[in-house]
């Protein structure tokens, strides 16, 4: 039987690996797709919850539907930005967009 | 009112003169002169009602007029102060009243009172006389009015007070205090045309020798009180007192309390009436102006110093054994009578008219000295009481005869010493008055038999050391009157007698009455002074009138003297020196021609240069002790003690200072305080510089970051806090 | 072994290792590829769920639009020289390190959790998850103001968007 556990760790792990992406990856677009894999395992988690411990609340359905929302915005937005920079800086390697540095 | 009231007013006029003039009425020559004349004159009249109440008690001696008040406290008891007129006080206000008033008086003149401004008096030095213009339009010079004039007044009357004090006080502190007063006084007044170097040497000179023995008499004053407990004359001179005195031994092996104290006393005198060895003061103090001169060496200040060994005559002679002097009495004869032949000495080769008769006052004065060494107490007070008189006399005398000269050189021109003798001569017709004033005087201070006053008081010396069996005093006196007699004609031969050997001396005047006057008065009293004192066996004239000063004075001593019976010896060694001498000195000196040398000079050789220059002995101290002193006072004291080595030290303080100052700056304040500062700062600054790069500007590094944060936070609260 | 249990596992290890191949190829188009891969095995995912409408959202507006539109901004971000070094930033082994920590404490922790072994309860019948979904996200008693919020958020990042990377005419 599956239990809610796989799911849990699915999720973490996509989360984890999202988070490595983030954080490793030079290209800015790169970051973004890690972005989406956490907020996908996110989603996973939320809805892993309300299969297996309150489907009778569609809250958790609601809740999920709000995040994809949020995240299609933001992936728009940071596009926009990154073209923006882009065009300045000729550049979107994060390392190397560090204008607030000392 | 009482006659001891009265006495306490005596000393009080002149006192507020000087106050008046010098607080209020220096500006105005007349009212000043008008204060200080009045002052004398009620001082005067004070006396001689004194006086005359005196004489009239009949039994001072026992009962003089005193009284006393509480001064301050000492212990349980008062230090009295008060008056005290007995015979000798009486005596001595006589003739200070006297002088003091004539003084004053011939001071109006002798200032050329009335006379006009000079032409370029300056206040310090004499004046030198204004060009005035007659009817015919002919300049003449005249003498000009002292410009300091009422400064004199002010000064000769604080001198009054100060010797009033010290006549009528009845204790040997309020003595001093007058003696002091004086000796200020003198200071002023022969420094008082102070613009002049000499006249400023000759104070501090007056001052400093007479200092001396005011030292010394101070010691035997305090010696005395500490034995005695007291310093009034009723205590001191009683019995118990003496007796104490010459029982209590001193560290010095065979010389009683008395003894001391005496010796002491008498230093005081010795320096007070200049003599020898400390008589260098008394010529130079001819500087001051005549009747300061007058004042000081005649009528009163010297004459303290012998006023001060007669009152304390008790404790010298205490201890006499069956007419034995003590040791005291032979030092005083003995200084007595050296000063008086050794003065008389260097008198014969002075040219100064006034310097004569300045080594003639100490000459004199070592008369009076010597004659209460042997003893003749009454004999020291006559001659004291009759030469003041003529001193005074023959000082306003040669005042006048100065100002005629003076007169005389203004007229002609002339560039000469007005007071030099040998550049007078022929005064006689010039200058009745002064001549005849003069000439009593002169005669007076000779001795001349009978007439004059001097005579009788002299004689009475001699009569004394006589009787005594004192054959060296007698004979070193009378050997002293011969010279006395010798340069005194000699004086009034080449002042008055003879042809004028100067163009000034031909156009000589005769003076105001202001300064004549007195000169007639003191020439009375030269005259009339000696008859009261006339012995009572003095053959043809005795008796006539009562010995009156032996009578009076002797009642001052608790033992009445004997009177000395007359002898013949005495009176025809008098009559010898002094006519003899007066004789001679006419014959040596007659006709000297102007510009001759003095006649004395041949024959005598180097001695006459010896006796011109005093013996040396002003150069002597100054060798002594005056060069040792500034050498003291510049060299020692001000230049080593004073300079290197208390301003040494303090510099050497401040340098340390200083350089503390920088060892605290440079190795405590800069490194550790400025360097903590500094260091603090310089550290933030340090970790700023490296801990900026911290902010990379990359978001990524910024994200771990949060997360190693957070993760450790979580991590230390799950597992270290909240322990399920 | 269940057949859910072989579907699932078959799901994770082809979503997983997309993801991972996600993070760790240097071309960024084999990149965005992957991502499509994962993001197929994701809405399987949610199909074994049961939330079918996720499902279907899923591929619709993750892969057809958010994808898509990656693939654009790539090719608009792209410099000629294809640039040097490596793909990821010097940290790399940090950011390994956290996410290895986080996973594993994650995992842990949820392993404590009493609920984690739950079995799956029955679905009621007739359960139209659309249907409630969709009451649900308009009803007043329901999430009808976030959803009116979430749709402010659009239309901000929409405005935002254009705003953002408008090419100005110098």
């Amino acid at each position: 039987m599956i239990s809610l556990s796989y799911f849990l760790v699915f999720a973490a792990a996509l989360f984890c690996i999202g988070l490595y992406g983030v954080l490793a990856r030079k290209n800015a677009i790169a970051i973004l797709m890690g972005i989406e894999l956490m907020l996908n395992g996110v989603v996973i988690n939320l809805i892993a919850f309300w299969r297996f411990r309150s489907p009778e609340m569609i809250t958790g359905q609601a809740f999920g539907v709000i995040v994809f929302a949020v995240a299609a915005a933001e992936v728009a937005v940071g596009l926009a930005l990154f073209i923006a920079i882009f065009r300045r800086r000729n550049t979107i390697a994060a390392d190397e967009i560090d204008l607030l540095k000392w | 009112m009482e006659p001891s009231t009265l006495v306490w007013l005596l000393p009080v006029p002149p006192l507020l003169a000087f106050f008046l003039i010098v607080f209020f009425t220096n500006r105005s020559k007349t009212v000043s002169h008008i204060l200080g004349i009045t002052a004398a004159l009620l001082s005067f009249v004070g006396s001689m009602v004194i006086v005359t109440l005196a004489i009239r008690s009949g039994h001072l001696g026992e009962e003089p007029f005193s009284s006393v008040l509480n001064w301050f406290p000492t212990g349980d008891t008062w230090f009295q102060i008060g008056v005290w007129v007995d015979p000798l006080t009486v005596a001595t206000l006589f003739f200070v009243a006297i002088t003091i008033l004539m003084i004053f008086i011939y001071s109006v003149g002798y200032q050329n009172f009335g006379q006009p401004k000079g032409d370029h008096d300056q206040p310090g030095l004499p004046p030198h006389g204004a060009t005035v213009v007659d009817e015919h339009g002919h300049k003449h010079k005249v003498p000009s009015i002292e410009p300091m004039y009422s400064r004199f007044f002010a000064f000769i009357s604080l001198f009054a007070f100060g010797m009033y004090v010290l006549v009528v006080s009845n204790n040997l502190l309020t003595l001093f205090v007058g003696w002091e007063i004086m000796g200020l006084c003198s200071y002023l007044l022969i420094g008082f045309w102070y613009a002049k170097p000499s006249a400023r040497a000759a104070a501090i000179k007056a001052f400093l020798t007479t200092r001396i023995g005011d030292v010394v008499m101070l010691l035997g004053l305090a010696y005395l009180y500490y034995l005695a407990g007291s310093l009034s004359y009723d205590v001191i001179f009683s019995e118990e007192t003496l007796h104490l005195l010459t029982s209590t031994g001193t560290p010095f092996v065979g010389i009683s309390a008395a003894v001391l104290i005496g010796l002491f006393l008498f230093f005081g005198t010795v320096g007070k009436s200049a003599q020898w060895p400390l008589h260098v003061w008394l010529p130079d103090a001819m500087e001051g102006p005549t009747p300061v001169s007058a004042m000081i060496h005649a009528a009163t200040m010297v004459s303290a110093g012998v006023y001060l060994v007669i009152r304390v005559f008790p404790i010298i002679s205490a201890g006499m054994q069956h007419g034995e002097p003590t040791l005291t009495m032979n030092v005083m004869a003995f200084i007595g009578a050296f000063t008086g032949l050794f003065a008389a000495t260097i008198a014969l080769a002075q040219n100064d008219i006034k310097r004569v008769l300045a080594y003639s006052t100490i000459s004199q004065l070592g008369y009076m000295i010597a004659a209460i060494g042997i003893g003749a107490y009454v004999a020291a007070a006559f001659h004291l009481f009759t030469h003041a008189f003529f001193k005074a006399l023959l000082f306003l005398g040669s005042g006048s005869v100065i100002h005629g000269v003076e007169h005389g050189v203004l007229h002609t021109g002339e560039d000469i010493d007005p007071q030099d003798m040998f550049n007078m001569g022929g005064l006689r017709k010039k200058m009745p008055f002064t001549f005849w004033t003069f000439l009593i005087g002169g005669l007076a201070l000779s001795g001349f038999p009978f007439i004059t006053a001097g005579f009788w008081s002299k004689d009475e010396i001699l009569a004394d050391a006589f009787a005594h069996a004192n054959w060296p005093v007698l004979i070193v006196l009378a050997f002293a009157a011969l010279l006395t007699a010798f340069y005194t004609m000699r004086q009034i031969t080449l002042t008055f007698l003879g042809k004028s050997r100067t163009e000034s001396a031909e156009h000589a005047v005769e003076s105001k009455w202001t300064m004549t006057l007195p000169l007639v008065l003191l020439a009375i009293f030269a005259i009339i002074a000696g008859w009261p004192g006339i012995p009572g066996d003095f053959p043809l004239i005795g008796g006539f009138i009562p010995n009156f000063v032996h009578e009076f004075v002797g009642e001052t001593l608790s033992e009445h003297p004997e009177a000395i019976r007359f002898s013949w010896i005495p009176l025809l060694i008098s009559l010898g020196v002094s006519l003899g001498g007066l004789a001679l000195g006419w014959w040596v000196y007659r006709d000297i021609p102007a510009g001759a040398p003095d006649p004395l000079e041949k024959p005598l050789g180097p001695v006459y240069k010896l006796l011109k220059n005093k013996y040396y002995f002003d150069e002597l101290y100054g060798y002594i002790f005056v060069r040792p002193s500034l050498w003291l006072s510049e060299t020692f004291t001000y230049l080593w003690l004073d300079r290197t080595i208390i301003d040494g030290f303090l510099h050497f303080v401040s340098r340390i200072t200083f350089s503390l100052g920088g060892v605290f700056r440079n190795y405590i304040d800069k490194p550790v305080i400025n360097g903590f500062g500094d260091f603090v700062g310089e550290s933030v600054k340090r970790i700023g510089r490296s801990g900026r790069y911290i902010q990379t500007g990359r978001v990524q590094q910024y994200m771990i970051m949060a997360l190693i944060i957070a993760f450790g936070t979580l991590f230390s609260y799950l597992f270290f806090i909240s322990q399920p | 072994m269940t057949v859910m249990q072989v579907i699932f596992l078959v799901t994770a290890v082809v979503s997983l290792g997309g993801a991972v191949m996600v993070v760790t190829v240097r071309n960024l188009i084999h990149a965005s590829l992957w991502l499509i891969l994962t993001l197929f095995g994701v809405a399987v995912m949610y199909g074994l769920l049961s939330a079918t409408f996720f499902t279907v959202i899923q591929v619709v507006i993750y892969i057809g639009a958010i994808a898509i539109l990656m693939i654009f901004a790539i090719m608009l971000t792209r410099r000629v020289k294809q640039e040097p070094g490596s793909s990821v930033n010097n940290n790399w082994w940090l950011a390994g390190l956290m996410a290895l920590v986080l996973f594993t404490a994650l995992v842990w922790m949820l392993s404590t959790w009493p609920g984690f072994q739950t079995t799956l309860p029955e679905l009621p019948q007739d359960f139209d998850s659309i249907k409630v979904l969709g009451t649900a996200l308009v009803s007043p008693e329901g999430y009808v103001i976030p959803f009116e919020i979430a749709s402010f958020l659009l239309l901000a990042a929409l405005i935002g968007a254009v705003a953002v990377a408008w090419e100005r005419k110098s």
